[in-house]
């Protein structure tokens, strides 16, 4: 059974104004447990919105949404509790911290979730260290940390939640190169240790493509299909009509193909690309 | 939720009233109002609603849009109207119990207060419907320009009005993304006793605060990077122009309230 359901999934914005926008549209999706989905699709592709359905602050106009086969907008569920299943990191999420120390706005979510005192200090502890904060840090105000180490803050507040479902919503936006590896780094063991589903909007294509199992392309409120990088990055011409660009890696090796220089496999990471082409000037690969 | 609250709500249009210069249309609203309260003469609330339906129509405004600006006010409405009804003394007596009675005075004053409020709110809002709350203010500083000679920071005030006024929608928009992250956290800002409710509020109203500041901070800051220095010598982009349906508009103002001040110095 999928861990995350959408059946029929549609939602209206401001119904009956001028404004009206259809941000989702009948879209039917379904998530296996453990995925690492990246989530990519044009501004306005009805992105954020999907997310916010999916741990129940937005309810749908029509459909459903199903956790573990059960409908979040059941009149029977508690969607408070749905969202302790299905963490969800926003935009900027810096913005959001508010309390004395680090430790504190950690402990805000969990504290939430009414867990002993000793749960809650296990939890905050555990997941400071694992977005790479220290014991000082964790003293000191939210205000006196970086923008990075901000940001790496508020993750661990959700985190620390321990969803079975991590949603972030463009966790790398506006930080350096250095942050956003190390962000991203630290979500990836993050995710092999608890064996969560991790949902990663973004637009940069190298992050998803180095990252995710599986990529989940919006356009224009639709999914245009979900599938695993390597399937999605075969139609590079329908992505590059939605203003999706493939990662560059895999352009240059597109590129090289053009010319008659033609590797089997298609290539999406760097690591890889860099494999291949250096089996390759070693006449490893005699094929061509 | 938060999408309710319209805070200046300038209603967009092409119609005479919207390309009116907006002083014109300050001074006529204040004189509209002062004659509504002036006027004692039945007649002249007659003159009132027939001005208000005909600048209503002029603007295009859909007139469903001006009952709903009654329609807040309407338990006032109904207080001051019983109140005027059941208290005052005067004329004939229609009705009586215990202290309670209603007069012909009573029913006069109370119908002329209804429909003076009636139409008080339609007035203004007229005028807030038909001009956007920025060139609102230029025209206030405009109007209240005179009052620099007497060492009023004129300029500053306006100033602080449209900063005011062109930062509400933003901090409404990031009180809402506020809110949705803090409830993602497990938040809980609907049930619970007051004390809780209000101590629920903190995780909202702290990193509000904060983004107010860190805004105002870098407003400042770009505004000095452009040279900002105050109001001297300053030229304006929308400049403020009359032309002649403003002062078509001004008289026919003038002489409903010259026709108000005759008929009630002739009543009296």
């Amino acid at each position: 059974m999928p861990i995350l359901e959408a059946k029929d999934l549609t939602y209206t914005y401001s119904i009956g104004s001028p404004f009206e926008k259809t941000a989702i549209d009948h879209i039917n999706l379904q998530i296996e447990e453990g995925e690492f989905v990246g989530v990519i699709g044009h501004t306005g592709s009805g992105k954020s919105t999907l997310m916010q359905m999916m741990n129940g602050l937005i309810e749908p106009t029509s459909g459903q949404i199903l956790l573990d086969g059960a409908d979040i907008w059941d009149k029977k569920t508690d969607r408070r509790k749905v969202r302790f299943q299905v963490g969800l990191v926003f935009q900027y999420p810096e913005y959001q911290l508010f309390e004395e120390t680090v430790y504190q706005d950690i402990a805000f979510g969990p504290k939430n979730m009414k867990l002993s005192e000793a749960e809650i200090d296990r939890r905050v502890r555990e997941t400071a260290e694992a977005v790479g904060l220290t014991e000082e840090h964790l003293k000191k105000a939210p205000y006196a940390l970086s923008g990075g180490q901000k940001r790496r803050a508020a993750i661990a507040g959700v985190m620390a939640m321990e969803p079975k479902v991590l949603i972030l919503d463009e966790p790398t936006a506006g930080l350096d190169p250095k942050g956003r590896t190390k962000i991203l780094t630290q979500l990836q063991a993050y995710h092999k240790r608890t064996g969560c589903t991790i949902l990663l909007v973004s637009h940069s294509m190298e992050d998803v493509a180095r990252y995710a199992s599986k990529l989940l392309v919006l356009s224009q409120a639709k999914v245009v299909c979900y599938d695993t990088p390597s399937g999605v990055f075969a139609q590079s011409q329908s992505l590059e009509g939605m203003g999706l660009a493939l990662p560059q890696i895999t352009r240059i090796f597109n590129g090289l193909a053009e010319k008659g220089i033609r590797f089997d496999d298609e290539v999406y990471t760097v690591k890889y690309g860099a494999e291949l082409l250096k089996a390759r000037l070693e006449g490893r690969n005699p094929e061509c | 939720m938060l999408n309710d609250i319209t805070l200046g709500q300038y209603f967009p249009m092409k119609s005479v009233v919207h390309r009116m210069d907006a002083r014109f249309k300050i001074v006529i609203t204040l004189l509209y109002l002062v004659m509504l309260f002036w006027g004692q003469h039945i007649w002249s609330l007659v003159a009132g609603l027939l001005f208000t339906i005909v600048a209503t129509l002029c603007s295009k405004i859909p007139p469903k849009m001006i009952l709903k600006s009654i329609k807040p006010i309407v338990p006032i409405l109904i207080f001051t109207g019983l109140l005027n009804l059941l208290m005052l003394d005067g004329g004939e007596v229609y009705w009586h119990w215990h202290f309670l009675k209603i007069t012909e005075e009573g029913v006069q004053t109370s119908v002329f207060m209804i429909v003076r409020i009636c139409l008080l709110i339609a007035g203004t809002s007229l005028l807030t419907y038909t001009t956007s709350p920025i060139v609102l203010t230029d025209a206030i500083e405009s109007l209240l320009s005179p009052l620099k000679k007497l060492k009023m920071p004129v300029h500053e005030l306006a100033m602080m009005m449209t900063i005011a006024l062109r930062f509400i929608p933003t901090l409404i928009e990031e009180t809402s993304k506020i809110m949705a992250a803090q409830k993602a956290r497990g938040a809980d800002l609907e049930s619970g006793s007051l004390v809780q409710r209000a101590q629920a509020l903190v995780p909202i109203l702290i990193p509000l605060f904060v983004s107010a500041f860190r805004r105002a901070e870098e407003l400042a800051l770009a505004m000095e990077c452009r040279c900002y220095h105050g109001g001297e010598g300053r030229t304006r982009l929308r400049k403020l122009q009359s032309g002649l349906r403003d002062y078509v508009a001004l008289a026919l103002m003038l002489l409903l309230f010259a026709a108000v001040i005759v008929l009630n110095t002739m009543t009296k």
